[in-house]
């Protein structure tokens, strides 16, 4: 499956083009962030008591936070470092969780235990109080919560490929396989990894949006890095000093961003999973002309 | 010249509290160069069973518990693992069952195809692989082009013969058919069948044909063996099967099948099921459901004996023509 063809299939999805453009303003808005936002949010500003929580103008179209400074810069700024985790974290996880769900679905036996007892362990424990005590011990830092929660989320995508990995392992077209002598490697990545390739991919963009809600709940927790400043931490203030003053254009914003992002993904997720998986486009009936009757050329006679 | 000799081959299947359920017991039979033996049956009756057994590709619960099978005098039982993959699809090669879900969904049948021949380096690099692909295609009556699609995209009929070009892709000399026309209308049926015919001829292949059709049987096989229970009830030329069987098994058999030539003679069912697998009858396996049984049917397994030169029987009702087992 070529790339072209994808895009070509892709964009002709209406729900997924809009996925897609919603995901790249963000992504634009994170990479020119230093263009676009209006101030640094880095920068040291004076503050006057009239700018505190100030409401939303001409000049600070979101209006400021409870230290004076401009919302909308943050929430620019903010992108970045929610995008960061939010792509690399959930790109370990998913390179984590399909490679055990493959073995452990592929070899299953002592193997397939023992991997998948390790999954198990991680998945009753509850996420979030771990990530919370395993930050709190190691220190908070942006590279440390990528890789908590990298480490930590694979374990739905270990279960979701090994399910399937059992049932395609024991369809006839492995067997076929094993018969033509391919041995176990070749028999994962050829012909099970590309069964499972559309629901890994598919998990693997709902699990960005998942890694995004995992750092701003972390950060919203009072462990983000406090030197970055992502949605999450803007809500963790928002919530704390803002909200007893009523004021919506701090506690909003980030929230909203949180959810456009994660609308984005679940459409694009959607999308690809439907190209990915051959079967979903087209029938053997949708061209009659390849159809030419088999008996003309074959002389059949019956 | 006996391409394949199969020997007392026996095959059980391990249950999870151990006990081992005799799927196949003594099976012998001989293939010659370029003829077609069908191997019939009621359904679980070890038909499939003994031959992945013959291919080593039983499942996981599967054993072979004694038995010989010789490819040109090669005892394959005896060979490596890796040495049985140069037998393998090379030598012998298989159509499985249901060949819709022998294809891979989601890649593409060429590409399938292709990969039987690289595995075995049947040709030197992957531009002729794909021309082999062509040819083979062809062979069975597909257009090249269609190489490039899904299994999806092909009818039921286009996927039976794609599975057979894989089977053909490494040129082997014996084909194993399981079932090649089972969900197949009868249209394709005899498409599927006339292709068996014509590569039996062009290529000089061996076939040994899986099958509960006796229609199909009488129209392709050479030799014919019936299998009851796991066990070998008769086993014939296709003349001597068709027109003296002596297996009341058989006999009942070719009853229970609509005759052309007289379509309004009743069909004759046979009473009751196959033995389970778990519950053998001590004696001959037919014994329960049997019309001309004995006393001793029920105690004692019949051993098979030929009756007359080629024609052997399993049956203690059948005086053989001398002590010769097969």
């Amino acid at each position: 499956m070529n790339l072209k063809h994808v895009w070509d299939t892709f964009r002709r999805k209406p729900m997924a083009m809009v996925g897609l453009f919603m995901l790249l303003s963000v992504v634009l808005v994170a990479i020119l962030a230093p263009w676009l936002a209006p101030y640094d949010p880095k920068e040291q500003v004076e503050v006057r008591p009239e700018d505190i929580l100030a409401p939303p103008d001409a000049e600070h179209l979101l209006g400021r936070d409870d230290a004076g400074k401009d919302v909308l810069s943050q929430l620019i700024y903010g992108a970045r470092i929610s995008l960061l985790v939010g792509f690399t974290a959930s790109f370990m996880s998913m390179f984590i969780g399909a490679t055990v769900g493959l073995l452990a679905g592929f070899y299953g036996g002592r193997i397939g235990n023992f991997l998948m007892r390790i999954t198990d362990f991680l998945l009753v424990i509850p996420t979030l109080p771990l990530m919370l005590v395993i930050i709190s011990v190691w220190g908070r830092g942006i590279e440390k919560i990528i890789l908590v929660i990298g480490l930590l989320y694979w374990t739905y995508m270990a279960r979701l490929v090994r399910s399937q990995v059992l049932s395609i392992k024991e369809r006839q077209f492995i067997m076929r396989a094993r018969a033509i002598g391919a041995g176990s490697l070749r028999i994962i990545t050829r012909h099970i990894f590309p069964q499972v390739l559309p629901l890994i991919i598919a998990q693997a963009v709902l699990d960005i949006s998942t890694a995004i809600i995992a750092e701003s709940s972390l950060s919203f927790l009072g462990l983000g890095d406090p030197t970055q400043v992502s949605w999450g931490m803007m809500l963790n203030f928002a919530f704390a000093r803002a909200i007893s003053r009523e004021a919506w254009w701090f506690l909003l914003p980030p929230g909203f961003a949180i959810v456009w992002v994660s609308v984005a993904l679940v459409l694009i997720g959607t999308a690809l999973e439907e190209i990915a998986n051959p079967r979903l486009k087209t029938h053997h009936l949708f061209n009659p002309r390849q159809m030419v009757a088999l008996a003309e050329t074959e002389g059949v006679t019956v | 010249m006996v391409i394949l000799e199969v020997q007392n081959l026996s095959v059980n299947y391990l249950t999870d509290d151990g006990t081992a359920l005799r799927a196949v017991e003594d099976l012998s039979f001989e293939l010659e160069q370029g003829r077609s033996l069908g191997l019939v049956g009621e359904s679980g009756c070890g038909k499939t069973t003994a031959m992945l057994g013959v291919l080593r590709l039983l499942p996981a619960e599967g054993r072979i518990v004694s038995g010989e099978v010789r490819y040109k005098g090669v005892d394959l039982l005896r060979l490596s693992e890796r040495e049985m993959r140069k037998y393998r699809w090379n030598r012998i090669a298989i159509v499985f069952q249901g060949a819709m879900n022998a294809l891979n969904p989601v890649r593409r049948v060429g590409d399938q195809i292709a990969e039987a021949i690289l595995l075995h380096r049947a040709a030197p690099d992957k531009q002729a692989a794909y021309k082999r692909v062509a040819e083979l295609l062809e062979l069975v009556g597909i257009t090249p082009e269609r190489a490039r699609q899904y299994p999806h995209q092909y009818s039921g009929g286009m996927r039976q013969r794609a599975m057979i070009a894989m089977a053909l892709a490494c040129s082997p000399d014996i084909l194993i058919a399981d079932e090649p026309t089972t969900a197949l209308d009868v249209m394709i049926q005899a498409q599927i069948l006339n292709l068996l015919q014509k590569l039996q001829q062009e290529l000089g292949l061996s076939i040994i044909l899986v099958t509960h059709d006796l229609g199909v049987v009488a129209e392709i096989c050479d030799d014919v063996l019936v299998m009851y229970g796991g066990k070998t009830a008769e086993y014939a030329s296709v003349d001597t099967i068709y027109n003296e069987p002596l297996h009341p098994y058989t006999q009942r058999l070719l009853r229970a099948f609509p005759d052309v030539e007289n379509p309004a003679s009743d069909l004759a069912s046979i009473p009751g099921y196959p033995p389970p697998l778990d519950a053998l009858p001590p004696g001959c396996r037919f014994e329960p459901r049997c019309h001309c049984k004995s006393d001793i049917c029920a105690v004692e397994s019949p051993p098979l004996l030929a009756v007359k030169p080629g024609h052997y029987v399993a049956c203690h009702q059948v005086t053989p023509f001398d002590r010769r087992v097969l």
